[in-house]
């Protein structure tokens, strides 16, 4: 028995990586990534199970619940790879422990790859993308694309390795504390960036105004005074770099007291108030469509 | 248009539907998508801006568990076609943006629809696993696949034959107070996604991260790119010296050999 010991060689296990690609190809409602992940063991169970029966109980174990963020499932089949090959070389893994890896693995890793790619690289390259392609720039979309996708095959292939290698002993691994951590460092990191990002892009502008002062003498620039041709344009900028103002008058909108209080307060409020209102199970959706409502009758109403 | 314009912008909705569900590519983002269509149908600069004005807003949507996020693909690949059949080039994008938002909710029924006939693949694949058929598993994990892209590819497909007048008519008669109010609605409607996030991972832990996040955020010197750098260090340091704390209390057990902490000693 010992003579004949399968193993899956770096190219099957390279074509499982290729296949779980399209990991969630079949989502659905029910039993949601199951499709893709068999889809992604098929080499796998080929070149480990040689007669039929063997093959058609690996398919269907397959088959069963899984869900987690699609990049993160990569560890979890590779540990996945190292049972069945033991599992074929007549080690006793029962259907059970296969299953139970699984399930056991997707949930926090789910919780590590949500924030990780979703909250924190996703959007830090997106905006970096965004902000170069807002002026017409070639390079945002290029530079987006290839280093997302540099980095998620990256770590695809690497943590499917690991977690091959690793094996069973993985799992030991990640209740001696690794997992809480790596966990407990992308919430820190999500909830930083997350603080930066709704002071920077979440943009609430209170239009009232507040009060009308009109400024003194030599505060502000007299336009008329000034020469005619670039002279006077130059003279208009050494006057406004001086602080001198460009109207007679200084008007202090709403907006204006507030960000002289805090910066971004509105945004808070408003992603405070999400919060709750998602916690009343209330559908993001519902909650999209009522804020454009608000921002058109706000509008109206010059309160925007 | 001519007709490779038609088949490549055909190629580049049936693609952002597979990604749609895949998010593995990412050709669903609308910095990658507006830009492809906006190269395939001659119109690459006004594409390229409507893509990063539309990333901009759809940063925080994300499908997290079962939840469906509103849907970038649809947003991006028929704002960017209305876009170009508008004919306004750059200028346009204003109003693309504005009906890329409802635009997003109907790709995102359409995905539930899909996801929900998806469960049809799945027996399938059920029935040809109880005989052992490999090939037919993979065909009906093809076919849920195709059907994701061809949710993006018919509607864009639908775009593309009704007249440019009847669409740039449609854009014109929106009264400039209901695009402007939807643009004040798009500044706001990124909140609902960090809802989302926060609302996750929020513990009193991490809590105090938040506040030095959003504080740090107001000074505009910092790039988003320092900002990140900061995140990192603080959750490192934190990870430290909580560990040391840890130790002390809790006898020093069970860190020996501990893989982070190796990664932590290299920095």
């Amino acid at each position: 028995m010992a003579d004949k010991k399968i193993t899956l060689s770096r190219s099957d296990r390279l074509a499982v990586a290729i296949r779980s690609t399209f990991l969630q190809g079949s989502w659905n409602y029910e039993r949601m990534q199951n499709g893709g992940w068999c889809f992604a063991m098929i080499p796998a169970i080929k070149k480990l199970y040689p007669n039929k029966e063997d093959q058609i109980a690996a398919l269907k174990r397959h088959l069963e619940f899984f869900n987690t963020h699609p990049y993160v499932a990569s560890p979890v089949l590779g540990v996945t790879l190292a049972l069945e090959e033991e599992k074929a070389n007549g080690a006793p893994v029962d259907d059970v422990a296969i299953q139970g890896v699984k399930i056991g693995m997707m949930g926090p890793l789910a919780g590590v790859g949500d924030p990780v790619f979703w909250y924190t690289v996703r959007p830090i390259l997106g905006a970096l993308g965004a902000s170069l392609a807002m002026s017409g720039n070639i390079l945002g979309p290029i530079l987006f694309f290839v280093l997302w996708n540099v980095i998620r095959w990256c770590f695809m292939w690497y943590t499917q390795e690991f977690g091959y290698r690793a094996g069973s002993a993985i799992t030991d691994d990640l209740s001696g504390g690794l997992l809480q951590k790596v966990t407990k460092g992308a919430s820190i990191l999500g909830m930083f960036v997350l603080g930066s990002l709704i002071e920077r892009w979440v943009s609430i502008n209170w239009t009232p105004v507040v009060s009308t002062v009109q400024l003194s003498e030599g505060a502000y620039i007299e336009w008329d005074q000034l020469p005619g041709g670039g002279e006077g344009i130059k003279m208009a900028f050494q006057q406004y770099l001086s602080g001198m103002s460009l109207d007679p008058t200084t008007v202090t909108t709403l907006q204006d007291n507030l960000d002289s209080l805090i910066p971004g307060f509105s945004a808070v409020l408003l992603t405070l108030l999400c919060m709750w209102l998602l916690k009343k199970n209330i559908s993001p959706i519902v909650i999209i469509l009522g804020l454009f409502v608000v921002g058109i009758l706000f509008h109206v109403i010059g309160l925007m | 248009m001519s007709a490779i314009s038609v088949v490549l912008v055909l190629i580049v909705a049936f693609l952002a539907g597979m990604e749609g569900i895949l998010d593995e590519f990412e050709f669903h983002q609308p910095l990658v998508a507006c830009t492809l269509i906006g190269l395939v149908t001659g119109n690459l600069e006004a594409g390229i801006v409507l893509g990063g004005s539309l990333q901009m807003i759809a940063l925080g949507w994300a499908n997290i568990g079962a939840a469906v996020a509103p849907d970038a693909a649809l947003a991006a690949v028929a704002s960017s076609l209305i876009l170009v059949k508008g004919g306004q080039g750059v200028a346009g994008v204003s109003t693309a943006i504005a009906v890329a938002i409802p635009l997003a909710v109907a790709g995102l029924f359409l995905t539930m629809i899909v996801r929900t006939l998806s469960v049809a693949c799945v027996h399938r694949m059920d029935a040809a696993a109880e005989q052992g058929n490999f090939a037919g598993v993979e065909a009906w994990h093809i076919i849920a696949i195709v059907m994701q892209g061809l949710r993006i590819m018919l509607p864009a497909a639908a775009l593309l034959f009704i007249p440019t007048e009847t669409v740039a008519g449609l854009l014109n008669s929106m009264p400039a107070w209901l695009t402007d109010g939807m643009s004040i609605g798009g500044g706001m409607v990124v909140a609902v996604g960090y809802a989302l996030v926060i609302n996750m991972m929020a513990t009193a832990e991490v809590w105090p991260f938040f506040i030095i996040g959003f504080c740090l955020a107001a000074v505009s010197e910092l790039t988003l790119i320092a900002l990140g750098a900061i995140a990192i260090a603080i959750a490192l340091i934190y990870l430290n010296l909580s560990e040391g704390g840890g130790c002390g209390t809790g006898g020093g057990g069970g860190n020996v050999g501990d893989p982070l902490d190796d990664i932590l000693n290299d920095y």
